[in-house]
């Protein structure tokens, strides 16, 4: 599957590994949670970066001190409208995890905005749907009226309204399309 | 009234056209039904029972001509002629064409309407009181917060697919006219000893399978906190809500499941986290939204006015419709006029493309270019001048739109029900006609006083009757409709649940069973003082059911 980024599509350098695979010699790898616990000792002399596959049902609680050693956070869609991993996504970033977050599974373009609005930055997107259309999506609706998250992408589509409002240049543009 | 900048605008215009390509993927097969749903249903479009059915937002109930007029060009273009009012404050249209959907919406656009979210497991519409601006009991107008709420759950990108269908609404007056206590979250405005502005945070509540009176999960919120709390509840909701059972989805098993205080501690922990300054509510941003909810600029009228009160007393059609219709606003001289979509044997909510021009035209003319659809599937004119009462009976007459029933038995709330809908599983319909026709006698409807009598078809409740005086569900028992009846229900300040009295009744047998419940009432209250809702729960449930069974 093609990995989706804000800025395109681009390689996927993140080796995957099951519950019990052994672990490539080197290289940036991502295990399964109940395998961060278990396998921490030797995740953490591991030659490359460490991430985890983090499941939906889970409170990002326990991820504590391993959170600082993550450089990525996959979280799943089993179903493309299982929305729980909005929030874990949107709790990462408001404890301040600045990895990637990738979100797998059942994923549709018409979520694509509000993936990175909550701050995901990765998507392992499929191919049912054309690599055009994943791109355009992203950019779907030009406003939002939430505001704080959409900053961390700055090639995002939307532009928060509430901000927007607040500027003089645009509220003086908006008086003379009135008049 | 609120009005959309270049913003707003911009947003509609967007959604349309998203939906607009949605709707061609689904037509070209790249998106499969099951995909296409839920965001068909977060653009109002349902598939029902005989076509689809669109249903529109009204924001917190307020509209003006321009809008009605749009929704009437709507009902003929694209419907049949006639449209279907919500215990949502929205209006949907039963007979819609998938083809025809985003041009529909395009033409509501243009008239700053929409149809974000009318359904799906998102935030629906926010509703309020159909009195705000105008009530004489009110603290402040609740609308300014239900813009900045519509404005915030709009496409919020956490919340848009939650476990289930997520209700909120908004009061800013002591006697509850919004039924916040049987939400999802209600809002209740206070105002603290600095006279600032507080909101009572209600939470839980809910009709459906399983009504709840909500729990108050904090008494005085400040304003400026109020979205960053409320996201804290949506997001401990959005994150252990059942997503295993769509009949324990909604937050209220959660909060029964988990228990008031666990999940007070839930949220409080959530809240307590950092980050939330992105949702402090932003102080120039109400101002803002305020702004559009000034008052009108009402004239300076004298208290009484001589051709009201000679037209009172010259006609009595017109002093009864005043006495039942008309309620007292918040500035001398001026009136509030309910409109009564519930004539004698007709379908509770339902108006023609006619009737609403000939309101829109009036809203024009006599109420500051205002109007308000009520959660009863009413209609309000909010701020009429006295002297023009009698012009607007008149006109409301003549286009079957004056019936003076208003909070008596023939202000029935129904469900469209197996007539229409994809989930009932019995007629509400002609059982609110049944029950409309047999007590056709106003003067009956008077002498019996308040009553809210409460149609649902199928559990959901929709027609909320739950908290009907009296409530009627209709149900299948093997492939026959039967309709179990509750007492005591109520969505006031003062909430309840009401109470299944026993054994359920055929739809024909209906209309005789309400009629052996009132005579009951008849004989055993005090005196006419004494609501029906008043006696039953001083009386309790046996004499109502000795009335219904014990000769049966």
């Amino acid at each position: 599957m093609p990995l989706l980024k804000p800025d395109g599509f681009v390689a996927d350098d993140w080796i995957l590994v099951g519950m019990d695979d052994p672990l490539p010699a080197r290289g940036d790898v991502a295990v399964p949670w109940g395998r961060i616990a278990r396998d921490w000792e030797t995740l953490v002399k591991h030659d490359g970066r460490l991430g985890v596959v983090f499941p939906n049902s889970e409170k990002i609680a326990a991820l504590g001190l391993y959170l600082p050693r993550l450089a990525l956070i996959v979280l799943n869609f089993p179903i493309f409208n299982d929305g729980r991993s909005f929030s874990i996504a949107r709790q990462l970033r408001l404890a301040g995890y600045a990895g990637e977050i990738r979100a797998t599974g059942h994923l549709i373009p018409d979520l694509l905005q509000f993936m990175l609005q909550v701050g995901f930055d990765a998507f392992d997107v499929s191919e049912r749907f054309s690599l055009d259309l994943w791109l355009k999506s992203m950019k779907r609706m030009s406003l939002t009226y939430q505001h704080g998250l959409e900053d961390r992408n700055p090639t995002f589509g939307a532009a928060a309204v509430w901000k927007a409002r607040q500027q003089p240049s645009t509220i003086s543009q908006d008086q003379k399309d009135a008049g | 009234m609120y009005r959309y900048d270049e913003f707003d605008h911009r947003f509609v215009t967007d959604r349309v056209n998203q939906f607009r390509d949605q709707a061609q993927r689904r037509l070209a097969g790249q998106l499969t039904e099951d995909e296409f749903r839920p965001l068909r249903l977060m653009n109002g479009l349902y598939l029902q029972l005989h076509a689809y059915m669109l249903r529109i937002a009204i924001p917190y109930g307020t509209l003006n001509s321009r809008q009605m007029n749009r929704l009437a060009d709507i009902a003929e273009k694209w419907d049949r002629g006639y449209g279907h009012l919500t215990t949502r404050q929205n209006i949907q249209f039963n007979w819609i064409k998938l083809e025809d959907t985003a041009d529909i919406l395009g033409s509501l656009a243009e008239v700053e309407m929409h149809a974000i979210q009318t359904s799906g497991n998102c935030v629906r519409n926010v509703t309020t009181d159909h009195w705000a601006g105008a009530a004489a009991d009110e603290l402040a107008d609740p609308r300014p917060v239900a813009e900045l709420l519509r404005q915030w759950s709009s496409l919020h990108p956490e919340f848009s697919y939650l476990p289930r269908k997520f209700k909120i609404a908004v009061t800013g007056a002591p006697n509850d006219r919004a039924a916040v206590k049987v939400h999802d979250i209600g809002l209740r405005m206070h105002l603290n000893d600095k006279n600032e502005r507080c909101w009572e945070v209600i939470a839980g509540g809910g009709q459906g399978r399983t009504p709840i009176v909500g729990i108050t999960v904090r008494d005085f919120l400040p304003e400026a906190e109020l979205l960053a709390y409320l996201e804290a509840i949506m997001r401990v909701y959005n994150l252990y809500g059942r997503r295993d059972n769509k009949f324990k989805a909604r937050i209220k098993i959660l909060v029964h499941e988990l228990g008031a205080e666990e999940f007070k501690r839930q949220v409080e922990a959530e809240y307590a986290k950092k980050g939330y300054t992105e949702v402090e509510v932003d102080q120039r941003e109400l101002q803002r939204i305020t702004s559009y909810f000034a008052p009108p600029k009402f004239a300076n009228l004298s208290k009484w006015s001589p051709e009201f009160e000679q037209a009172r007393l010259n006609d009595p059609g017109f002093a009864r419709w005043v006495k039942v219709n008309v309620a007292p606003h918040r500035v001398q001289g001026y009136s509030i006029v309910n409109i009564s979509l519930k004539p004698e044997g007709g379908i509770p909510g339902d108006i023609t493309a006619e009737q609403m021009r000939v309101v829109a035209e009036l809203a024009l003319r006599f109420s500051f270019d205002e109007l308000r659809v009520s959660h009863h599937q009413n209609l309000v004119l909010p701020h009429v001048e006295r002297s023009s009462l009698y012009e607007i009976w008149k006109v409301l007459k003549s286009h079957g739109l004056a019936t003076a029933n208003l909070g008596f038995l023939g202000d029935i709330i129904a469900c469209p029900g197996l007539d229409y809908c994809a989930l009932a599983t019995a007629r509400s319909i002609p059982i609110a006609q049944g029950i409309s026709r047999r007590f056709a006698d106003i003067d009956k409807q008077e002498e019996i006083g308040p009553l809210k009598i409460n149609i649902s078809g199928c559990i959901n409740a929709c027609g909320h009757h739950h908290v009907g005086h009296i409530g009627i569900l209709g149900l299948d028992k093997r492939g026959e409709e039967f309709y179990q009846i509750t007492l005591g229900g109520s969505s006031s300040e003062s909430a309840s649940i009401g109470q299944i009295i026993g054994p359920g009744f055929a739809a024909e047998q209906v209309p005789e069973a309400i009629e052996k419940i009132i005579n009951r009432y008849l004989e055993l209250r005090h005196d006419r003082d004494e609501t029906f809702l008043a006696a039953y729960r001083r009386l309790g449930a046996q004499p109502f059911k000795e009335a219904l069974y014990a000769s049966a």
